[in-house]
């Protein structure tokens, strides 16, 4: 990529990570926005992982559960994120079917792995390529919140099915367990102090010696 | 330290907010991007007329929001029987027991944080545009209004929407309700809004205030 990048903190400088507006190094309080300022946060990784473990605790029940009731004339159904998208397949909505998938397995189970990625390799400074840290970054911090569609679609369905003896769809319990799993995700990434994966970036290109 | 700086100068330095790489740059002019050549993170983004674009946009995502909100949004129809729901119904689907604070969060995110965080930057933008001093508390509108901004979800319910009425179709005909139309509109401007926005210009810009 680009050649030698110098950062704040080896100018003697420290940034506000909320309204980037630039302090001496050693300032506690940013005088623009109020926000604490730290240069690097160490603490981060600690409340990433706790985040990261609720939201992945959350995420077991979400797929063991019912995401949704149908009751129709003669038969009530219950149906598991995985089952209901397996069903879909079945009835030929391929497209819909990939899209619950990959809304609700492949983001969630993605960004686990993906935030538990970057904070190991932020641990044991380990240097991965500038690829694979740019895409896993773009992954947690943009694709993560979409993966509340489910629980949108349950909503939406189960409001608007609602026909007396013929259909209704009831919310399960796995959609509560489900939009938990998202929240505390999104929150965990939240919690990553973005700095400290690029120090490790930059050490292992010569760039940042000693901090 | 002492933790006042003199007002900043123009090539101030400017630190990446993600990574802390510095950079001493002009400002970009209008419809020039200044982007961290590190990590891609957009530092300033300017547009001309941007103030009065977003003012515009917001109001007109007032309206909608409350308009989008109370008339019906879709309506379902089998074997006779019919059932119209508006927007807030759909929120509001999870109804018993623990699930209430589902449907709150939902409501929240699709409908109220929306709102809010277009109600905060009128509030913010308005004195800003017309050269007067910021309003009251406008940094601690502007902080609360970023803060929120990966908690409004109103794009992916649009398409929560989309994968609703496929799976929906074979039981029954569904039609669209004049909010449905309101709703989609709303997802663009929502968006253009908050493309529109430099924040490090909007952070500048409240730089005069006394708190
Ligand atoms: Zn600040
Ligand atoms: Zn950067």
């Amino acid at each position: 990529m680009s050649g030698y990048v110098k950062t704040a903190r080896e100018m003697g400088l420290v940034s506000c990570t909320r309204c980037t507006k630039v302090w001496p190094a050693g300032t506690e309080t940013c005088g623009r926005c109020g926000k604490k300022l730290v240069s690097r946060d160490r603490k981060s990784l600690q409340r990433v992982w706790a985040w990261w473990l609720v939201g992945v605790m959350c995420y077991i029940p979400a797929n063991l559960y019912p995401m949704l009731v149908t009751r129709t004339l003669f038969t009530t159904e219950q149906s598991t994120i995985i089952g209901g998208a397996v069903e879909l397949l079945t009835h030929g909505a391929v497209g819909v079917s990939l899209i619950i998938l990959f809304a609700s397995v492949a983001i969630p189970v993605g960004k686990f792995i993906a935030i538990a990625y970057l904070a190991i390799s932020v641990q044991r400074r380990s240097a991965a390529s500038y690829e694979t840290r740019q895409i896993t970054y773009e992954v947690v911090e943009y694709i993560g919140r979409w993966s509340m569609i489910d629980i949108f679609v349950v909503a939406i369905l189960s409001s608007l099915v609602q026909l007396n003896t013929i259909a209704a769809i009831q919310p399960g319990i796995a959609s509560l367990f489900f939009a938990l799993s998202v929240v505390f995700t999104m929150l965990s990434a939240q919690s990553f102090d973005t700095r400290l994966i690029w120090d490790v970036q930059g050490a292992a290109k010569g760039e940042a010696g000693n901090g | 330290m002492d933790a006042r700086l003199p007002p900043t100068p123009r090539d101030d330095p400017i630190v990446c907010p993600h990574c802390d790489a510095v950079y001493t740059l002009k400002r970009p002019s209008a419809g020039q991007r200044a982007v961290c050549a590190r990590c891609h993170t957009p530092l300033i983004t300017p547009r001309k007329k941007a103030g009065l674009q977003i003012i515009a946009v917001s109001l007109a995502v007032v309206v909608l929001v409350i308009a989008a909100t109370v008339f019906p949004f879709l309506t379902i129809k089998a074997a006779g029987v019919q059932n119209s729901v508006s927007i807030l119904d759909a929120a509001l689907a999870f109804s018993d027991g623990w699930l209430i604070v589902l449907s709150l969060s939902t409501a929240a995110l699709i409908i109220f944080v929306p709102l809010l965080r277009v109600l905060l930057s009128l509030y913010v933008l308005i004195p800003v545009v017309l050269d007067r001093m910021p309003a009251k508390g406008s940094r601690q509108a502007f902080r609360l209004a970023e803060a929120l901004r990966p908690w409004s979800m109103a794009e992916i319910f649009a398409i929560g929407c989309a994968v609703a009425l496929v799976k929906i179709t074979d039981l029954a005909d569904v039609s669209f309700g004049p909010a449905f139309w309101m709703f989609s509109a709303l997802v663009v401007l929502v968006v253009a809004q908050d493309s529109f926005m430099c924040r490090w210009s909007v952070w500048k810009s409240l730089e005069g205030l006394r708190k």
